[in-house]
């Protein structure tokens, strides 16, 4: 995985609460077998109408939006199904962030496993970065937002930081811990299922 | 010190702990279906990696499968090409797989209990939020992504962010069992904490209510936790539980001895502290019917569809959400629920397509017709539930009543196979997400129990069940 850094660019205002991800991407492209391409359908059902032609008020249609990399949301981002497909189209499609004040916990575990930072931060800060057309700036490493006329920090784990600062792969970390997962597989009483 | 169930759990599977960050646990069950594995599997093969544990792993197909005759060739290739992964990588990597023609496939959630693979005291995982649905058995059962599906076929262990201990106490006593039911109490429960209540935490459901709960039932309540946002829902483990899982397929040869041990232990302790608390009260509880486009828009069947203001208490983002959902589900405020009618009837999916949940909803179809202007179908939850209710007959009560009887599999929960609502359609569906275009684009689900789905389908709209002429 690539490391993160920085993040400089406009937001995509996503101005919907509890958005899930059938909506993010839905169901008819949870066949494909492979985790690239998935950007061309994300949304797809709130951005094409029923003859696959964008509909012209819908966010991601909008020209001046087209290179931002930062996504801002509402509340409960990435309900419902557990699909990774949802953070493997975000990414495809060009976003690097992705701020809320609440995600769901499945979405939010799956951002940091393919490089996407998600943030979870306060509403009243959601408010105010959903009106920015100018650039702001994502540093991962110093934990702040910044636009033009302030400074915001965020929280974020020390473990989920360094993933993606080193952009890290968990298996291989986890193989660090091999002789331990040996040892409880020695203790354990929960017999196979075989 | 004093414990919950969930801590229990969590405590005894950490392999690794950390200060400042997840511990690394162990996983005791991973199940596989063929939608989330595919691109995990290609992960393996790209690092020349192995699976750890396939004694430990178990995989089936249920969401691309058709529910037509088994015997016909799957016509959409993407699905037909899904598949074939799944029995490619199983036979790879020397993972059990119970294939389309296995007398053991089934919705993953469903035959994880069935066959005695789902234990009491384990942490389970698959690649599907509903696996939530196990925590019925006093098991750690969550979703996970496809990078965590990778992460666990390698180590056969996860790292994980703690989680907190949320208690939903259900009190007091349903007058009439046969119409409310294990749905209403998840919907109304969903209902007042919203889709967000629960996330970060790992719900225990407690009281006499559940207490009195079959084994079926207590899975429909577990399976909608994730509905509620949390990321796991259990309830501890009882006689009922132990006697469920005796003598299975895969129930474990000392399982006596097992069970001695799970019984004092897995349990709650008095003191132990909730970091979050919910009390229902279940005295006046109605038959529910979601309305909107998440399971937490859900009204009493004698209720009347809310306005967007009236639903929203003064949030101005809920309230555009609620216009938005009354648009598409194209409801006017107002509306009696009772006079919503309906083209579509789903009796399926994980949360409502076991033996029982089809007993009840074949006790309102007997004797009588599907309305003319509908079209309704039953989906079980498994080939065993299948067969079970073949025993029984019941078959022949749905197939008399006009109702399609299918094979097993996710079906018209999320429209993955052929089994989909065309544009436009409203559908009363005993699944769990009244998601936009979850059965199909276009499609407009209303969530229900087996009962009242099926009283909908006899009179073509929603209808308080309580007033239904029982055979």
């Amino acid at each position: 995985m690539e490391s993160f850094k920085k993040v400089k660019s406009t937001v995509t205002p996503f101005d919907r609460v509890n958005v899930d991800t059938d909506q993010i991407i839905p169901k008819q492209f949870l066949k494909l077998i492979h985790k690239i391409g998935f950007g061309k359908f994300l949304f797809f059902n709130w951005r094409y109408d029923k003859n696959e032609q964008p509909i012209s008020n819908f966010v991601l249609n909008d020209k001046k939006y087209n290179n931002s990399k930062i996504f801002v949301t509402r509340d409960n981002f990435g309900c419902g199904s557990s699909r990774e497909h949802a953070v493997w189209a975000l990414k495809d499609y060009g976003f690097d962030v992705i701020i809320a004040p609440s995600f769901a916990d499945i979405f939010y575990s799956n951002c940091f496993k393919n490089g996407m930072l998600a943030i979870k931060i306060e509403s009243k800060i959601v408010n105010k970065l959903m009106n920015l057309t100018s650039e702001i700036e994502v540093d991962l490493e110093n934990q702040t937002i910044k636009t033009k006329t302030e400074t915001t920090s965020f929280q974020i784990d020390s473990y989920k930081k360094k993933i993606l600062l080193e952009g890290l792969d968990d298996i291989t970390l986890t193989f660090q811990y091999l002789d331990k997962i040996a040892d409880f597989e020695k203790k354990t009483i929960i017999p196979s299922v075989l | 010190m004093s414990q919950t169930l969930f801590e229990k759990i969590w405590e005894s599977h950490v392999v690794v702990e950390k200060e400042n960050g997840p511990s690394l646990l162990y996983i005791d069950r991973h199940l596989i279906h063929e939608v989330t594995s595919p691109q995990a599997f290609d992960g393996l093969r790209m690092k020349k990696r192995k699976v750890r544990r396939p004694d430990l792993t178990i995989a089936t197909m249920d969401h691309n499968v058709p529910t037509s005759k088994r015997t016909l060739q799957i016509i959409d290739q993407t699905s037909a090409i899904q598949i074939q992964t799944l029995e490619k990588n199983c036979k790879e990597f020397c993972i059990k797989l119970f294939d389309m023609n296995s007398p053991y496939q089934g919705i993953v959630h469903v035959i994880g209990p069935q066959l005695g693979i789902t234990l009491p005291g384990t942490t389970i995982v698959c690649g599907d939020s509903h696996t939530s649905t196990q925590g019925a058995f006093g098991a750690f059962a969550f979703g996970i992504g496809t990078s965590d599906i990778e992460h666990v076929l390698v180590s056969q262990t996860l790292w994980l962010e703690t989680l907190k201990p949320f208690e939903i106490q259900i009190e007091g006593k349903i007058r009439n069992p046969f119409a409310i039911t294990a749905k209403d109490i998840i919907l109304s429960i969903i209902k007042n904490i919203g889709t967000d209540g629960g996330i970060g935490t790992v719900i225990e459901y407690r009281g006499q209510v559940i207490t009195d709960l079959s084994m079926e039932q207590r899975m429909t309540i577990c399976n909608m936790s994730v509905e509620a946002g949390a990321r796991a829902g259990l309830i501890a483990p009882d006689q009922k539980t132990f006697d469920y899982l005796r003598g299975r397929k895969y129930t474990p040869k000392n399982y006596e001895d097992l069970v001695e041990l799970w019984k004092d232990d897995l349990k709650s302790d008095p003191n132990a502290k909730f970091e979050k608390s919910f009390r229902l009260n279940v005295d006046d509880i109605a038959p529910q019917v979601s309305w909107g486009t998440n399971p937490a828009m859900t009204s009493d069947v004698t209720e009347t569809v809310p306005s967007p203001e009236e639903f929203a208490k003064g949030d101005e983002i809920q309230q555009k959400n609620v216009e938005k959902a009354l648009q598409y589900m194209d409801l006017k405020p107002g509306t009696d629920i009772t006079d919503i009618n309906i083209d579509r009837v789903f009796i399926g999916s994980c949360t409502n397509a076991r033996l029982e949940d089809l007993i009840e909803a074949s006790k309102v179809v007997k004797g009588k017709k599907v309305s003319k202007k509908v079209r309704a179908m039953v989906v079980p939850g498994s080939q065993m539930v299948k067969k079970e209710a073949e025993k029984m007959g019941l078959d022949k009560i749905f197939k008399e009543a006009n109702f399609d009887w299918r094979e097993s599999g996710c079906s018209m929960c999320l429209g993955m196979n052929p089994d989909i609502l065309k544009p436009g359609e409203r559908c009363a569906s005993t699944s769990n997400r009244n998601f936009e275009g979850r059965q199909g684009a276009g499609g407009r689900t209303h969530l229900v129990s087996p009962v009242m789905a099926a009283a909908a389908a006899i009179v073509g709209h929603f209808v308080d069940v309580r007033e239904m002429e029982i055979n």
